[in-house]
């Protein structure tokens, strides 16, 4: 399949004795919003860490773009163009919104530690490119007024929206969503929904992890159901909710 | 730099040229140049434990280096002191990277572990190693820095080129904290798995930090030798690495400024403390020099349990309360709610 962005062949993850992702193979269409369901434990987020190089495989293969990512480190990868959110928020507490946004912008910057130190941040023109290109995001996500607050005096919905605007100053061609609606309320989930659309909109492919079962039929445009690491069922949201299998594994026989 | 740290760094070098005018005792100055030097390692410290969130118990040892390069290469070689100090500085870089790279690639304080058993091996090399470092009767003939052409020769002038280098140090660290690699180093205090989802090579900055802050401690242990023209093993124990900490720790360890307060107030401390004594003397409480690790100890525990975040962000966000609690009274003065 040419048009796939991502593709799992036969992919195969243990710990000890434990198989965590179990032969899955799946190919994630370019430009889809793709979502990875399927109960507790059942290994979607070590495909996460696998996709990203926080984990590497046991066996098989992860092909981004064509490129092989079995041993790559997750730094790497994330210069490659997948970027990620984390299940458990990961923001930097201490640093301000806009600062969370800067460190996003990253790969897209070069100054070493020897220029850094010499130069006075107003002096440095690529530091106003980082401020600028960070800025850009925190309108996009509607963060503007926190732009100087400490990130760990957000609440959780914004920490989860600044996480994805983070993710997404590194300009990424994917982007891995770990349940972004996890507890957050109603209006928020819409909004979070209206958000992973307009990310779409963006040329960049969303594969998406979420327990949110209304949001997941609402924008995917690919389902793929998991159980004990194997993949159980795949199609359309409107296929998905027809399956058997799919609905057996959801109330345990 | 932002506004508070340019205003900061403004007061800092007035403060640098008034002193001398204030205090005139070269007794005195003498402190303060000890005082410059711990400063400048702990700024290094500082960008290494506050913002990249890695301990290092061993800074001692690199200060260490420093002198002991500059001193056997001056007084054994007759090397010029600027080059012996640059030669110390590379010994420093390698040695650096090569106890950096493999404690840094590991997450947790396996740096810390390293560097204490680095440190307390250099102290054994300085007192042992008599050939080379002449043993615990040390080095002696170590010759003055010149500048230029220019000898350094009284205290005053010495205080005047330390205190440069300090400040020099200082806008170093708010420019890098203030940068593309500085919000690198602070993202992986914050989360490491983050950080290198956005891209950040963590051993690397790591490692990059380490060297920093390494090169730092050498150059004020070179500083060290050249003003006092003899060093021995002595002050190079493994104490002085803890003590370096702690000097970071009780300033505070998230803030540059809170590094240079911590290693002024502990520089200062013994010189409060013998002044002290002499008056609990006319009590006829006599105070040994020995109890000044007490005095340490207690204001580490003192610190720790309530100023966790150290004297600077502790008095700041004390100073903010009171501005809030004034604001709050002139708000109910004028009938705004608060």
């Amino acid at each position: 399949m040419s048009n796939s962005i991502l593709e799992l062949q036969l992919l195969r993850k243990n710990f000890g004795g434990v198989v965590a992702v179990s032969d899955l193979s799946l190919d994630i269409e370019k430009g889809s919003i793709t979502s990875l369901i399927g109960p507790n434990g059942a290994g979607k987020t070590t495909i996460f860490n696998l996709v990203t190089g926080f984990l590497h495989p046991s066996s098989g293969h992860i092909r981004f773009a064509g490129r092989v990512l079995n041993k790559i480190k997750p730094h790497t990868i994330a210069a490659i163009g997948i970027g990620r959110t984390f299940q458990n928020v990961q923001i930097f507490p201490k640093m301000s919104v806009i600062e969370n946004i800067m460190v996003g912008r990253h790969l897209r910057s070069r100054a070493g530690i020897f220029y850094s130190s010499i130069l006075p941040p107003f002096l440095r023109n690529e530091e106003k490119l980082i401020r600028a290109a960070a800025e850009k995001q925190l309108t996009f996500l509607e963060l503007e007024q926190y732009a100087h607050v400490p990130a760990g005096g957000l609440p959780l919905g914004n920490q989860r929206m600044l996480e994805i605007a983070r993710a997404l100053a590194i300009e990424p061609k994917l982007l891995l969503l770990d349940e972004p609606a996890s507890g957050l309320n109603a209006r928020e989930t819409i909004a979070m929904g209206e958000l992973i659309e307009k990310i779409k909109q963006m040329n960049i492919t969303v594969l998406l992890v979420e327990h949110d079962m209304e949001l997941v039929m609402d924008i995917s445009d690919h389902v793929a159901v998991i159980n004990f690491g194997r993949l159980i069922a795949e199609g359309s949201p409107a296929e998905i909710q027809e399956n058997d299998d799919v609905i057996a594994a959801y109330l345990g026989e | 730099m932002k506004g508070k740290n340019s205003a900061g760094f403004f007061a800092l070098v007035i403060s640098i040229i008034a002193i001398p005018f204030i205090i005139t005792n070269d007794y005195y100055i003498g402190v303060l140049v000890f005082a410059a030097f711990n400063c400048l390692a702990c700024i290094g410290l500082c960008l290494l434990m506050g913002y990249a969130g890695q301990i290092s118990i061993g800074h001692g040892a690199f200060v260490a280096i420093g002198a002991y390069t500059s001193g056997i290469l001056t007084s054994k070689l007759a090397w010029s002191p600027w080059l012996a100090m640059l030669c110390g500085v590379l010994i420093v870089i390698v040695v650096a990277f090569s106890l950096g790279i493999p404690a840094l690639r590991l997450k947790g304080h396996y740096l810390a572990m390293a560097t204490l058993g680095f440190a307390s091996i250099v102290h054994i090399v300085a007192v042992a190693a008599v050939d080379l470092t002449g043993g615990p009767s040390g080095i002696v003939n170590i010759p003055r820095l010149d500048l230029f052409g220019y000898v350094l020769n009284s205290d005053t002038q010495y205080y005047y080129f330390s205190w440069s280098v300090v400040a020099l140090a200082v806008f170093i660290a708010f420019n890098l904290v203030n940068s593309r690699v500085g919000r690198g180093l602070q993202a992986i205090h914050g989360s490491e798995d983050a950080a290198s989802s956005l891209g950040i090579n963590i051993t690397s900055y790591k490692v990059q930090i380490f060297i920093l802050s390494a090169v730092f401690s050498s150059i004020s242990g070179s500083l060290y030798a050249y003003y006092m023209n003899y060093i021995d093993p002595g002050p190079f124990g493994v104490m002085h690495s803890v003590l370096l900490v702690t000097m970071v720790a009780v300033g505070g360890l998230h803030n540059i400024w809170g590094a240079l307060i911590g290693a002024i107030a502990l520089s200062l401390l013994p010189e409060f403390l013998s002044f002290l004594s002499d008056y609990l003397q006319v009590l006829g409480i006599h105070y040994q020099p020995d109890y000044d690790t007490l005095v340490y100890g207690s204001i580490l525990l003192i610190i720790m349990l309530f100023l966790p975040e150290g004297i600077f962000d502790g008095l700041a966000s004390t100073l903010r309360g009171s501005k809030s609690f004034y604001g709050k009274l002139a708000g109910r003065r004028t009938g705004r709610v608060q």
